[in-house]
This record gives C-alpha cells, structure tokens and sequence, in this order.
C-alpha cells in the first residue's frame, strides 16, 4: 500500500532507513545552535504588531499560570494524605467563585482590545501603491501586475534530487523558486487573490500576511515593507500532494531597481509573444518540453510517465498520448473537470504547451515522431 | 448525595438468568449496558492503536527533512486517517464507552433506557471502521484531504472519499442513537431520590454532551451529504461558476467541529471532577458552578465556529465577533480549573495512578487551552493558523485532555469492572513515561508553528529539522509506552488482587455500593438515593 | 429501605439479533451505493440485498418491539423513555435541515451577492435570485409557488388536522374515527407525493443547475423522502389500528408517527416560504 520513493519497497526497507536515519540523522543536527523559538523577525509594521501582541498574551498566560499552579503545588506538597494531612470539608464559597469569574473577565478584556485595533489595520487595504493578482495553482503560484500586462508563474526551483536525498539539500531547500514575486520597498502593495483550483494559502511570516485563495472569489490582504531582501514562505493549506512543495518568495528592492525590472518583464513578454509564431524542431521541443514537464507535470504524472496507479493516469503508454493529437492537446488545454487534471491553457504558452505535448509524445515508450508546434495549440484554443 | 440505601440484591427478574449468556452471541447481540461499554472500550482501544500507528509512521517521515518513507499522497492519506480515526474511532467511543458503564450505575438505573438501541450504536462501530479501514486498499488509496474534507480538494479523490463520506454517516447515526439514549436514561431513569443537582458531575457532562451530539452530528452529516452530491450528483454547492462557496462547506463543518471538540472533552471535565475528590478526600469544590460551567462551555460552542476560519477572509466584524465568542469560552473553563485546584486545596491527598492522570491533565490541559487562547486572537492566528503551533494545541486539549482523561477513567474504573485491582506500579510508570513523552513529542511543536513550520507537510526546509528530531523520538517513546497500558489492561482483566466493593476509600458515588464486578443485572429495582 | 413492586422494574430486553443484522444491513447498502456511484457493476445487487437486510431488520425488530408491547410488558416508565427517544430524534431531523436552510441563506444571501462583487473573475456577473451561478450559462425559470406548491401546502396542512382528528377519535375512545382520520392522512400523503413528483417532472431546471438547482432539489427532495417515510409510517400504524392494537392508554406509537408527520408539515411550511415563495 505505501509507496516508497523508488519502488524498493518492503517492511525491511523501511525498518533499515529508519534506523539509518535515526543514527545518522541525530549526530550533525544537534551541534547546530540555531533554534528557532519565536516568531520569526517581523519586516512589516504589522508583523512587528503582531509579534509584541503574542510576546504580551504569553507572559499574561504565564502569569495566570504560576497564580493557579503554584496554589496547586503547594497543596499537592503540603496537603499529603501520607504527611497525615486531615481532609477540610468545605465546598462552596460564593464570593470566591464571584472573583474568580470577574478577574478573567477583565483580563479577557485587556487582551481583546489590542487585537480588535489591529485586526481592523489588517483589514484596511485602501490607499495601496500597487495592486498584484495572486493566483494558486495545484502547485505554484501565479502574479499578474494588474495594469502592467506582466504576468508569471512561480514555481518551485528545488530540485528532485534534493527532496530524494540522493543530492545534498541546499540552504533554501523547499523555500526556493524560479520567478519570485519583486516589490518595490516602502510601497503599500495590495494583493488580490484567487486560486485556479482549491484552496490554498498566501503566507510571508515576516510580513503577518496569511490569505486563503479561494476558487471564484477574491479576497485581499496587504503590506508594506521597507527594507529590501528576500523572504520566504510557504503555502499554507493543505492542497494536494504537491500542497509541502509550494513556497512563496518575494524580492523586496528599492522603488528605483523595481522600475527597471517593470520594464525588463514587459520587454520579456514581446519577445516571448513574438516566438509563439515561429516552427521549432523536435529537439528543441523536446528540451523545452521536458523542463515544463517536470515543473507542471510530473508531481502527478511522475517523471517517468507511470503516473500512481489509481489517482494518476500514466502517460508512458497511454491511450491518449499515443492516440491523436488533437485529443492529447484538448487534455492539457482544457483539464478534466472534476478531476486533479487541471486544465492548463491559461497557465502555459502555446509554446510551453506545444513543448510539453511534444515532449510526452516522444519520450519513455511513446514514440508518436509527432512534432507540435505552437500555432497547432492556438489553433485548438477555443 | 452519598447516602444512598439498596434495595436488596436484583429481584426476580422478568428474563430469568442473572448471569451473561455465553460465547459469541453475548458479544453479538448483548442488551446488557456493561457488555456494551466493554465493546465500545475495546473498540476504541484496537482504533487507538491503529490511528497511534500512523501516526508513529508519520513521525518517522518527519524525522529529518526530505522524503525517506513516503510518498506525499501516502504521507497526506495517513495525516487525514490518523486524525479521522482518532476523533470518530478513538475517543468518542471510549466516552460512550464510559457513559454505557458508567451512567446507569452512578444513577441508580437497571440498564440504559433503549438497550437494542444501544447495541446498535455499538455495532456500526465496526462496520464505519471497516469501510474506513478497506479505504485504505482501494485504487488511489485512503482519502487525503484533511480530516476537515474541505471540498475542492476532497472533489479530486477516487472511490476512499466516498467511501469514508458514508462511513462518517453511519458514525453519525450511530453517535446519535448514542446520544438519545444517553439522554432518555439520564431524565428517565434516575433512581428515586436522584435529582438532578445530586447527580455525580460525570452524568452532568454526559447529559450534556449528548446534547450536542443531537445537535451536530445531523449539521455533520448534511455537509458531507452535500460533499457527496457534488461528487456525484452534479449540485454546485462548493463551486463559484454554479454559485455555489466553498468556504460555506467550512461554515457548516465547524458548526460541528467545533462544539465536537467540546463533545471530546466535556466528559473528561467529568471524569478528572470524580477522580480529584476521590484522591483529595474532600468533596468536589463548587459542584453547581460545575454544572453552569458546563453548560456555559456548551452554549459558548455553538457561537465560536468561525475561529478555525480567521484566514479565509470574512468582514472585520465577523472576526470580532468570534474572537470574542472564543475568548469567551475561557471563563466557564477557567472556574472549572479554579474549583479542581480549590478541591485540591486541604484535602488529603494521596497519587494513585487514575490521580496522577488527572493532575497532569489539569495542567497539560490548561496549557492547551492557553495556546487555544492565543489562537482565538485574530491577528495572532492568521501569523499561526495551518502551522505546527495549532497542531501542538490540539494534541495538548486532545491527547493530555481526552485521552490522558479516558486513561485515568480507566485506572479509576478497571477495578470495578474488573474485579481486579490493576497492578499500581505499572501502573505509574505507564504514567510517567506518557507524561514525559507526550510533552517531549508536542512542546517543540509550538516552536515549530512560531517559526513557520506549517501542518499537513511530508517534508520541511532545514531550520525546522532539530525540533523535528525530538518530537519523532518523543513520539516512539509515547508510542511504545502506550503497548504498556494495553499490557497493564489485559493483566487486570485476567487477575489481580482482588478489588472489593469500593476499593477507593474518598469514592461515594453509587457504583461503589455494588460489588466489583458488578452483577449482570444491577439496580433491577432502583436504589433509594436520600 | 422501602420495598418495591414488579411495576417499578424496567424491562430490559433479552439479547436481540436486529442490532447487529442492521448494521450488516448499512455496511451492505453503503458498500453498494459507493460501488454504484462509481459505476462498478456489482453496485445494484448490492445496494438491492443490503436494502432487503434492512428491510428484514425493520420487520423483524418493530415486529418484537409490537409483541412486547402487546404483551404488556412496557410500563409507563418505558413509555415516558420512548417519548423522550422519539422527541430528541426529531431534533436531531431539525437540526439536520437546519443545515440545509443555512446553505440556502448563504449562498443566497452572501455567496452570490459576494460573487457578483467579484467583477474581476466573473465580468457581468449580477445577484438576482434564482440563479445558475457566474460559470454556467442557464437561466433559471422557477417553479411558481401559487400553483402546485401552494396545493401541496394546503394538502400537508389539512393532512395536520385529518391526523390530530384521529387522535381526537382515539381519546374519546372512536376507534372508527381513528381509523378514518388515518385513512384520509394516508390519502394526503400518497397524494402529496403524487403532485411533488409531477412538479419535479415538469420543472424547467434540474439539480445540475447552479446553486439554485443544488438548493431546491435538495431541500424539497429531502423533505419529500421525510414525506415518504411518514406515509409508510402512517399505513403501518393504520394497519396496526385496524387490528385494534391501540388503546386509551397505550397508543405510544400512534403518537410517534403524528409527531413526525406534524414535524414534516412545518417543514413544508418553512420550505414553501423559504424555497418558493420569497
Ligand atoms: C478537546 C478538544 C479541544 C478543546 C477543549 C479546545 C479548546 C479551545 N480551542 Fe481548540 N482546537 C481543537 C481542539 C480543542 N480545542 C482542534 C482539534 C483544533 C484543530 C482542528 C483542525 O484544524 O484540524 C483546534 C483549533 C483551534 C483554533 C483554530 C486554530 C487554527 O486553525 O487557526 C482555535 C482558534 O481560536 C482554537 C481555540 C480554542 C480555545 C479558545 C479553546 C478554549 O476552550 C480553551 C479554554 C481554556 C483555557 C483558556 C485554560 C483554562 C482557563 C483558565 C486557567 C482561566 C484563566 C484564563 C484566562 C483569563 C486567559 N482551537
Ligand atoms: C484524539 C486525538 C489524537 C491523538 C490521541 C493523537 C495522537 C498522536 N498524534 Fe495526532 N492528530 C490528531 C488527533 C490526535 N492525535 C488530529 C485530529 C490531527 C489532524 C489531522 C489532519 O491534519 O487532518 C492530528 C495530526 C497529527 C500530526 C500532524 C500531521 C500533519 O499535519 O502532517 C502529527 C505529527 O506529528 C501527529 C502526531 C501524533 C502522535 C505522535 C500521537 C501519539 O500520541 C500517538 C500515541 C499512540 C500510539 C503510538 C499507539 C500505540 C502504540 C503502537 C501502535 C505500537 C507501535 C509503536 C511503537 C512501538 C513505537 N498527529
Ligand atoms: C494535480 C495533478 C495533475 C497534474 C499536475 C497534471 N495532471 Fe494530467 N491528469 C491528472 C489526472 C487525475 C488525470 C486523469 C483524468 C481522468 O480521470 O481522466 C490526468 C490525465 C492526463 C492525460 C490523459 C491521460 C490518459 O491516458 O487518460 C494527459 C495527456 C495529461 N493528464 C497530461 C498532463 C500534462 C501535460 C500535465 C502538465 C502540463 C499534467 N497532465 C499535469 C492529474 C494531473
Ligand atoms: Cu497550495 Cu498548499
Ligand atoms: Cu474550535
């Protein structure tokens, strides 16, 4: 029933890895002297406001602990039946019961008020500087720069080998991506967000944003940072199998620098508009195919095109792969409703689309010879 | 309410044998409340270890980063299975068991007021569990979308989804036929003399959790129907393009979900209320507050859904609203904590096993509560909310609240039940090394959910590793400390020193004035309480 | 101490199979509506049987609990606890259909309105009740209230008043007013059904259509299964009235079922307000 990452599976396997990993996992670890304890560095206002709000309710919770435990303490200390204690026979005391009811009420109120002034600066996405779509996709996430026509996925960027072991992991390891999302510092940005599929989340720790993107709907959140620099963090509701591998990072640079990157992007995008009517050749296709592959694809479809058996179709043999174009092309263009097949056009290029097809056609055991070329998609767009 | 008058032994009896029937069908077809409540603490025992298990294997993934074991769909199915299994298989049905045992004894009643019924709620059981566990083995695996089935996700899975929607069904039916019963025994069957502010605390929170069952586990069962339907039946309930919200799926869940957090630990409430007195030898502190705090904490539950929700992203006001509802519910939980420390409070105390549960989680659980505290601020959640911080929560309410809770009811109990004292050194150390490991496994969990780790990851970046590691050993050591209670159990089942009537000098309550075991039919006239 | 009498003794019943053939019985019919709805083969026979282990399981267990009942062995306490089981069990239906008339209220009142603020996803989208939802193109023509569900309410209701006269009948000790007031409710039902199902063959919108489509077949199909269930309810104690089973004092089961159907009447009424009307 469990799949093991390369199909050695077995009960011994799985005693023996674990026991590697109990050994040889424990020693370099515990050398390492960074421990994480709080929230990380708040980079945001807000973040900061947060981080002092939780910093107060703790040492309030502490306090409250110490006045209940260390009475109970004393009791289970003093009060021993084995130091021949003798039981007292009250149960009741109304004023006792009066007071105890009356004080939480006041610090419950102590607390709230701070929290209810903040949620409400949380809420207020007025006067923003700059507005970004965030889009989720099963696994990655799309930014549209409402108003500047640029447009990009953000996938992950850490490699496979990593996530298997058989590659040391890097610094950033599973908090790293192609295409970060780019601000500019100081500037109130707004994001707007939605979700292609199902629900996923939106989160920087260091900036207190967490958002849900919902299917359909919008909601939005903002921040405004003011020092440049990367930050990094994840999505956060559970989405599906890739749900682990689906990290947000955002480079914070100066106004000037996010300028010119603007203009870089939207030069990007003519030229990318430009080569959607060229002919390309199989291999070039193919290469191009096989990076799209792995970072649209092969979450599900695995790299080798065998799929999981009963919730992922193979690919390598399959019916549709191996059958027409046309159909081949429909089922990447458009998904499947109702399944985890998402339909794609929106996300890819033409030529992305055209590459990938290309490339499944001719790879493992299919091998079609058909060569796709963008225009084939445009023209099957409906 | 401890003077309590017998009548006699069982009168003649309507169906003769005073003893049980033999073999299997005693099992199969029982009518008798203790037979029931054996069944369903079995049950619940086997469900326990089984959900325990995945989750050994998901510490085991999540003992360093990268994936070692598991694929990230195995690793997501056996998340959703091991928190399914562990609320609906696990500690409801320990309760009930409790209830079924304990109910008709601590009020006088000759057995629960619709015993076929009874029988049936015990037995869909099995049948939930088979289709849950058979999911497993079905092409595309268990279902792997969260406990919480929120739709879209839980539209892509195969046939487990439908299979675990209807065996969440038939766990309603069966928790609801539960709670009726529940309740008819408790207003009905009371022997004379019992009213209700003399009822022991136990009944109270059982009285009132089976309200609550009443009330949510149909609301469960008509967001999984609709689950189901737009599965298959082409209705657009949680789809934008047919109108319909996914977030209104969330809604309608944790109407349930929440006031099923407190059908999970309102009975422990009861439990730790009749064990404390009985160690400190001193009646329990301010039983009527008890009883309003109860109901408040009932109340309350039904008004605070939304908190699991901060992050979808509703109108301010609602936000407030519910943090404020949430923080609420502290109150009446707090004067629950206050009146257990001032039962404490010049007693004569002495720390038998059933004891030393009861004091862990009166501690174990404020901390829980506390951190549930600190998610119930708005801001503060949505930085914490989906991470490790809120899964640290729940094992605290969960794990040192319920099940720490069930484990001293059944220290407390077992000689009753049994006939047998259990063996008290073992007893302890099965104390000791639960308590020690579980802080060991979840305390670091916080850290983690401050520092970003979120829930429901197979695999995590590197700064997140070292609390990793503790947790999973931490967790092994709980795991297998936990095989020492099913050896404690079974020991004091086949023997022991025998138990007596009341083996417990500071216990008072009616069950104690039957002999241990207790007859097969008890109180078949009812027992004049003064 | 002071001595009681047999009375006070509270019948426990003796080991029963019904319990655990039940729950074969809704193992069976739920293996067989997975299997049937993932269009597996062997799904039909399977509902079919564990359908008919239900149907035994019914039989055989309502049947013991009619020959104790006969046989005297139930006293008023046992009485009191069926009435207790019966009350909370229609709370239990209540709360359920709150559920259904919460997911009406919200998605007509907040999702849709939210959705057609939504101008960036869904360009031209605008509230109006009835809808399909921004995605799907249909337009939704929907089934007007002061036709057959105005009939239906006056049918549901009238059948209210033919029940409580036979209850009326069966206190004054008017066996054939019982029996006729049962009689007539028993028409009403079948009748009702009867007019639901036309309604359903002629409406122009099916449960595929958007929210409007999920909302209304779902709260009108549901009560109209709760409809069904009190019918056969109703003919089932008909039956047992007209082998004389109820008395002055022991009518219990009478009572259960006039409850019930008195519960699905002010469900059709909220239904008619909330699903047709407004
Ligand atoms: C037995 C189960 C149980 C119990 C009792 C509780 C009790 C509480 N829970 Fe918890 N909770 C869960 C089980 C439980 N919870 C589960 C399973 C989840 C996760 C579900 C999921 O997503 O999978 C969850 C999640 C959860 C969240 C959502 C987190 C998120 O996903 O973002 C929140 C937020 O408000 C919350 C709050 C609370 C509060 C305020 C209480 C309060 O009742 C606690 C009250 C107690 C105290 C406060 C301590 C004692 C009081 C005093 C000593 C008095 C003095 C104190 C003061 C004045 C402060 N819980
Ligand atoms: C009452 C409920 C309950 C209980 C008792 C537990 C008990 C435990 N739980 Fe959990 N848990 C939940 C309810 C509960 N849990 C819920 C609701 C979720 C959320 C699910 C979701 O996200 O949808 C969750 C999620 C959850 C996660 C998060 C997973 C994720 O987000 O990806 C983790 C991770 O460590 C975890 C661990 C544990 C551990 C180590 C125990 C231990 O205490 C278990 C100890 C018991 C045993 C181990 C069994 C006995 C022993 C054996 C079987 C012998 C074999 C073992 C050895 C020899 C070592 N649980
Ligand atoms: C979230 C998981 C997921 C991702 C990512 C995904 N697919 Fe799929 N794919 C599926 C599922 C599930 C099906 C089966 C749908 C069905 O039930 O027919 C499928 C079916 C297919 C088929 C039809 C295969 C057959 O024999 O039925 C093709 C071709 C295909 N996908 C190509 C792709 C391409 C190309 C990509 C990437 C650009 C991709 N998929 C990404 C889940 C996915
Ligand atoms: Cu996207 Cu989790
Ligand atoms: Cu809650």
């Amino acid at each position: 029933m469990l799949n093991f990452p390369d199909r050695r599976a077995g009960l011994s396997f799985f005693a023996a890895r674990l026991l590697i990993g109990l050994i040889a996992g424990l020693v370099p670890s515990l050398s390492r002297a960074e421990y994480a304890l709080n929230l990380p560095a708040p980079a945001s206002d807000l973040a900061q406001s947060i981080y002092d709000l939780h910093t107060l309710i703790l040492w309030i919770c502490l306090v409250i602990l110490l006045v209940v435990f260390v009475p109970m303490a004393i009791a289970l200390v003093k009060h021993r039946k084995s130091a021949g204690y003798q039981a007292a026979k009250f149960h009741d005391n109304l004023l006792v019961e009066i007071i105890w009811t009356i004080i939480p009420v006041l610090i419950l109120f102590f607390m709230a008020r701070p929290a209810a002034s903040l949620v409400v600066s949380m809420k207020d996405t007025t006067k923003e500087d700059l507005t970004i779509k965030v889009t989720g996709y099963q696994w990655k996430w799309e930014y549209e720069y409402l108003g500047d026509n640029i447009r990009f996925m953000s996938n992950t960027s850490t490699p496979k080998e990593q996530i298997e072991g058989s590659q040391p992991k890097g610094e950033n390891y599973l908090l790293e991506v192609d295409r970060p999302l780019v601000v500019p510092a100081g500037k109130k940005v707004r994001l707007v967000m939605t979700s292609s599929d199902v629900i996923h989340a939106w989160w920087v720790p260091a900036f207190g944003v967490k958002q849900d993107a919902i299917p359909g709907f919008i909601r939005d959140s903002w921040f405004k940072v003011d020092k440049p620099g990367t930050y990094r963090g994840q999505c956060a509701e559970l989405c599906g199998v890739g749900h682990g591998f689906m990290p947000v990072v955002v480079e914070v640079v100066p106004p000037e620098q996010f300028a010119s990157w603007k203009k870089e992007q939207i030069a990007m995008a003519a030229t990318a508009a430009a080569n959607a009517n060229k002919t390309y050749g199989m291999a070039e296709l193919k290469a191009l195919g096989e990076k799209v592959y792995s970072a649209n694809c092969a979450a599900c479809h695995q790299p080798d095109g065998a799929g999981l058996p009963g919730a992922f179709p193979a690919l390598n043999g399959s019916k549709i792969v191996s059958g027409d174009k046309s159909g081949h092309i429909d089922i990447v263009l458009n998904g499947k409703p109702a399944t985890a097949m998402a339909s794609f056009g929106k996300q890819l290029s033409d030529l992305d689309i055209a590459a990938v097809v290309t490339y499944e056609r001719n790879s493992w055991n299919n091998k079609t010879g058909d060569v796709v070329q963008p225009a084939d998609i445009a023209a099957r767009r409906k | 309410m401890n003077t309590t008058t017998i009548n006699g032994a069982a009168a003649h009896h309507d169906h003769d044998h005073d003893h049980a029937p033999a073999g299997i069908m005693r099992w199969l077809t029982s009518t008798n409340h203790k037979d029931i409540g054996t069944l369903y603490l079995w049950f619940s025992l086997f469900m326990f270890f089984f959900a325990g298990a995945l989750a050994m294997v998901i510490r085991a993934e999540l003992f360093q980063p990268g994936l070692q074991l598991l694929q990230p769909n195995v690793f997501n199915q056996l998340t959703t299975m091991h928190g399914l299994i562990m609320i609906f298989g696990a500690i409801m049905p320990a309760l009930v068991g409790f209830a079924n045992w304990q109910v008709p004894l601590m009020i006088g009643a000759s057995d629960m007021a619709f015993p076929r019924l009874n029988n049936w709620s015990f037995w869909l059981l099995p049948a939930a569990g088979t289709l849950l566990i058979a999911s497993f083995f079905v092409p595309g695996g268990a279902i792997a979308g969260g406990w919480t089935m929120y739709p879209p996700l839980f539209m892509q899975g195969g046939i487990a989804y439908d299979m675990s929607i209807l065996a969440v069904h038939i766990l309603g039916i069966s928790s609801i036929m539960g709670a009726i019963n529940i309740i008819t025994t408790i207003l009905n069957m009371r022997a004379p003399g019992m009213t209700l502010m003399k009822m022991p605390l136990f009944v109270w929170t059982w009285l009132i959790t089976a309200y609550l069952l009443v009330a949510v586990m149909p609301v469960l069962a008509c967001a999984i129907t609709m689950l189901l339907t737009d599965r298959h039946f082409g209705t657009h309930f949680f789809d934008a393009a047919g109108g319909g919200d996914p977030i209104m799926f969330q809604h309608i869940f944790w109407f349930f979900g929440h006031p099923e957090v407190y059908i999970m630990i309102l009975p422990s409430f009861g439990i730790v209320s009749t064990v404390i007195p009985t160690f400190a030898r001193k009646p329990l502190f301010g039983y009527v507050s008890m009883v309003y705090a109860v109901a408040s904490i009932a109340f309350l539950s039904f008004i605070v859904w939304a908190h699991h929700m901060f992050t979808t992203g509703m109108p301010v006001a609602g936000q407030l609203f519910f943090m404020y509802a949430t923080m609420l519910i502290a109150i009446p939980t707090g004067i629950k904590v206050f009146n257990w420390v001032a039962t404490l409070w010049r007693g004569s105390i002495s720390f038998e096993t059933p004891m030393l549960f009861s004091l862990a989680f009166v501690f174990l659980f404020t901390i829980g509560g506390f951190s549930g505290l600190v998610l119930a601020l708005v801001p503060v959640d949505i930085q914490l909310q989906d991470t490790y911080y809120v899964v640290a929560h729940f094992h605290y309410v969960l794990f040192s609240g319920s099940a720490m809770s069930i484990m001293a009811g059944v220290y407390y109990w077992l000689p009753k039940w049994t006939g047998h004292m259990y063996d008290e050194k073992l007893g302890k150390l099965h104390f000791w090394l639960t308590t020690i490991a579980f802080n060991v496994t979840f305390f670091p969990m916080h850290f983690l959910g401050l520092a970003g780790m979120p829930r429901r990851i197979p695999d995590y970046s590197l700064q997140f590793t070292d609390f990793n590691k503790i947790a999973s050993l931490g967790g092994f050591l709980l795991g297998a400390s936990q095989l020492l209670f099913l050896y404690v159990v079974i020991k004091c089942v086949r023997g022991g020193e025998p138990a007596g009537n009341r083996p417990w000098d500071g216990a008072d309550s009616l069950e104690w004035t039957q002999t241990s075991p207790p007859p097969y039919h008890s109180f078949v006239t009812p027992p004049l309480v003064k | 101490m002071q001595a009681h009498s047999d009375s006070n003794v509270y019948y426990v019943p003796p080991p029963s199979i019904w319990p655990l053939v039940g729950s074969v019985a809704l193992l069976t019919l739920a293996t067989g509506f997975v299997l049937v709805m993932n269009k597996i083969a062997a799904g039909p026979y399977v509902m079919t049987l564990g359908m008919g282990i239900l149907l035994v399981m019914l039989f055989g267990w309502f049947g013991t609990v009619i020959k104790e009942s006969l046989a005297g062995k139930y006293s008023k306490q046992v009485d009191s606890s069926f009435r207790w089981g019966m009350v909370w069990f229609i709370f239990s239906e209540v709360m359920f259909f709150a559920g259904f008339f919460g997911a009406l209220y919200y998605a007509r009142n907040l999702a849709v309105p939210w959705l057609a603020d939504t101008q960036l996803l869904w360009p031209g989208f605008s509230a109006a009740w009835p809808t399909a939802g921004p995605g799907l193109k249909t337009v939704i023509d929907p089934v007007n209230a002061w036709g057959i569900p105005a009939l239906n309410t006056l049918i549901l209701l009238s059948s209210g008043a033919t029940v409580t006269w036979a209850h009326w009948g069966l206190q004054k000790g008017n066996q054939r007013q019982l029996k006729l007031g049962l009689a007539m409710t028993v028409a009403l039902g079948i009748l009702f059904i009867g007019f639901q199902i036309h309604e359903y063959a002629e409406a122009a919108f099916s449960i595929r259509d958007g929210i409007y489509g999920a909302t209304f077949y779902m709260l009108t199909g549901f009560h109209g299964f709760h409809v069904m269930m009190g019918t056969v309810m109703l003919i089932v104690i008909l039956f047992r009235s007209l082998a004389g089973h109820f008395t002055l004092e022991h009518h219990f089961a009478f009572e259960a079922v006039a409850w019930y159907w008195h519960f699905v009447d002010v469900i059709w009424l909220l239904l008619f307000v909330f699903v047709y009307w407004l």
